[in-house]
């Protein structure tokens, strides 16, 4: 078994202050249930992405990215989505190239009102990143990195370990 | 080189209105040229035309912004000129554009492969499509087509895109457009474990001297590269894979619409390692979205410096 295996991932979410950080509080006022591994990170607008926060963030070790704007025509700046929509599309096509999986890179549009909306989008989006596991890290070969996780697993204070692991991971 | 004397006398021509004209002279041993400053007609004398025209003259140009300058490229080094035109790094009226028909440069590590040390060349001869070149007491005859850049292979634009002077009978690309992303194709028929091993094999030798960087006619961004700032601070000092690959990803990024496929990040590597690769990744898909393809048009906007409500090619999730 995998030594994650029903445990969280870490998926990271950059989420536009107008629509969709609104979009998920709407989900959460109205108390629609949502995966928690998404880490959400508010940021003024989509365009304000670069498409490197997404690829460093890869590189720190995310197994998955969701970013979400405002609709097309819908941006509080006018035209910041527009802009990103460029950016992300050529992003999301570059990464299957480098070897990270085209399923742990998403982006679309959740307005403030759609929390069911963002209770479907970010249900799928986990549920498709647990059915392909945790990311590799780059330049990390598998078998480093299963011995590892098995040295962490199966240390004595692994208790601890474990422990701390999941606390670090619900803050 | 047939019209290479008339070249020469073009330069003299202008060179009274100029600064010094930029092209390639014979470097330090019979293999490697090197760029030469032209200031008189003596030193237009010493202009050399042919397979081993390897660098980008349009790499020194913005820096000489204010001078009046002529630069001798060949078609790939005119789309660097045309890009940073568009991109409003130089100043057209300050330029002369000198161009002849290129029919393709030599990859020296191809080379190298073939004769072993590059550092003990005594003699090189280009006749027809071979060069013979004299290493280590032995002569090696070999076909220039198996020593060419890859770049040359499938060359689109052998003839400057843009000239003040151009002399000669223009040439047709290399192949047809469509064959033009074959490597590209080919390489992502891998898996990604397969390629993500690929890269982490190739950036494990990287060295980060950042030569791609400096060698590249697009990064104008000097002492202000991410690379080096502290604050944001992009990139650690660590030397790890990670780390050099995600300042491959900040270039070719920082690319992106921009890059002219020119090679030079590639040919400046001293590890080797086929930086082009990603970067005609991201043109291939630019070219697919946007039907775009960067130093081209002079007065066009970069793609992703604008974007339409509609984009016709953009196909979004549907959730
Ligand atoms: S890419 Fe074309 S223009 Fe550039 S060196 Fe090769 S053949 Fe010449
Ligand atoms: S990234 Fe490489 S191929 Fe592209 S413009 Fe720069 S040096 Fe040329
Ligand atoms: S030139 Fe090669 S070794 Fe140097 S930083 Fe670039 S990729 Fe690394």
């Amino acid at each position: 078994m995998p030594p994650l295996a029903g445990k969280e991932l870490r998926i990271v979410g950059f989420l536009c202050n107008w629509c969709s950080y609104g979009g998920a509080d709407t989900a959460g006022v109205g108390r629609f249930s949502q995966p928690t591994d998404l880490r959400i990170i508010r940021v003024p607008c989509s365009g304000r992405i670069d498409p490197l926060f997404i690829l460093r963030t890869f590189m720190n070790g995310a197994d998955g990215v969701l970013v979400s704007g405002c609709h097309p025509r819908d941006c509080h700046y006018s035209e910041g989505n527009l802009y990103a929509r460029r950016r992300l599309e050529i992003l999301q096509r570059l990464m299957p190239f480098i070897g990270i999986e085209p399923e742990r890179f998403s982006y679309t549009w959740v307005s403030a009102s759609e929390g069911q909306r963002w209770q479907k989008v970010v249900g799928t989006f986990t549920d498709e990143i647990h059915a392909i596991g945790p990311a590799k890290p780059f330049g990390v070969s598998m078998e480093q990195l299963e011995k590892q996780m098995a040295g962490v697993l199966a240390s004595p204070e692994n208790a601890g370990a474990e422990k701390q692991e999941v606390e670090r991971a619900a803050s | 080189m047939p019209h290479l004397d008339e070249l020469k006398s073009a330069i003299k021509e202008r060179l009274p209105e100029l600064d010094f004209v930029i092209g390639w002279g014979r470097g330090f041993d019979p293999i490697h040229a090197t760029p030469l400053f032209m200031r008189t007609e003596a030193d237009v004398d010493k202009l050399e035309w042919g397979p081993l025209n390897v660098h980008n003259t349009a790499t020194y140009l913005p820096s000489l912004r204010g001078k009046k300058v002529g630069v001798v490229v060949k078609g790939c080094d005119s789309r660097s000129v045309v890009q940073l035109m568009q991109e409003n790094l130089i100043d057209r009226e300050d330029l002369v554009i000198f161009g002849m028909p290129c029919t393709g440069v030599v990859d020296l590590t191809k080379i190298k492969n073939a004769v072993g040390d590059l550092g003990m060349v005594r003699d090189v001869q280009i006749s027809g499509d071979t060069i013979t070149v004299t290493a280590g007491g032995k002569e090696h005859a070999l076909a220039l087509a198996d020593v060419l850049n890859n770049k040359c292979t499938v060359c689109q634009y052998h003839n400057a895109v843009l000239s003040d002077v151009f002399v000669g009978e223009p040439i047709e690309p290399s192949v047809p457009e469509d064959q033009v992303y074959a490597d590209i194709l080919e390489f992502e028929e891998q898996t990604p474990a397969e390629r993500m091993a690929f890269w982490e094999s190739q950036m494990n030798r990287c060295i980060r001297c950042y030569a791609c960087r400096n060698a590249c006619p697009m990064c104008v961004c000097r002492d202000h590269c991410v690379a080096q700032s502290r604050d944001p601070n992009w990139l650690s000092q660590r030397h790890d894979v990670g780390e050099k690959m995600m300042f491959q990803l900040i270039h070719a990024m920082h690319l992106a619409g921009r890059c002219t496929e020119c090679g030079e990040c590639e040919r400046a590597c001293p590890v080797d390692i086929p930086l082009v690769r990603l970067k005609k990744k991201i043109n291939k898909e630019i070219k697919e979205l946007f039907d775009y393809q960067a130093g081209i048009d002079p007065e066009a906007t970069p793609p992703l410096l604008a974007f339409k409500v509609e984009e016709q090619n953009i196909r979004e999730r549907e959730w």
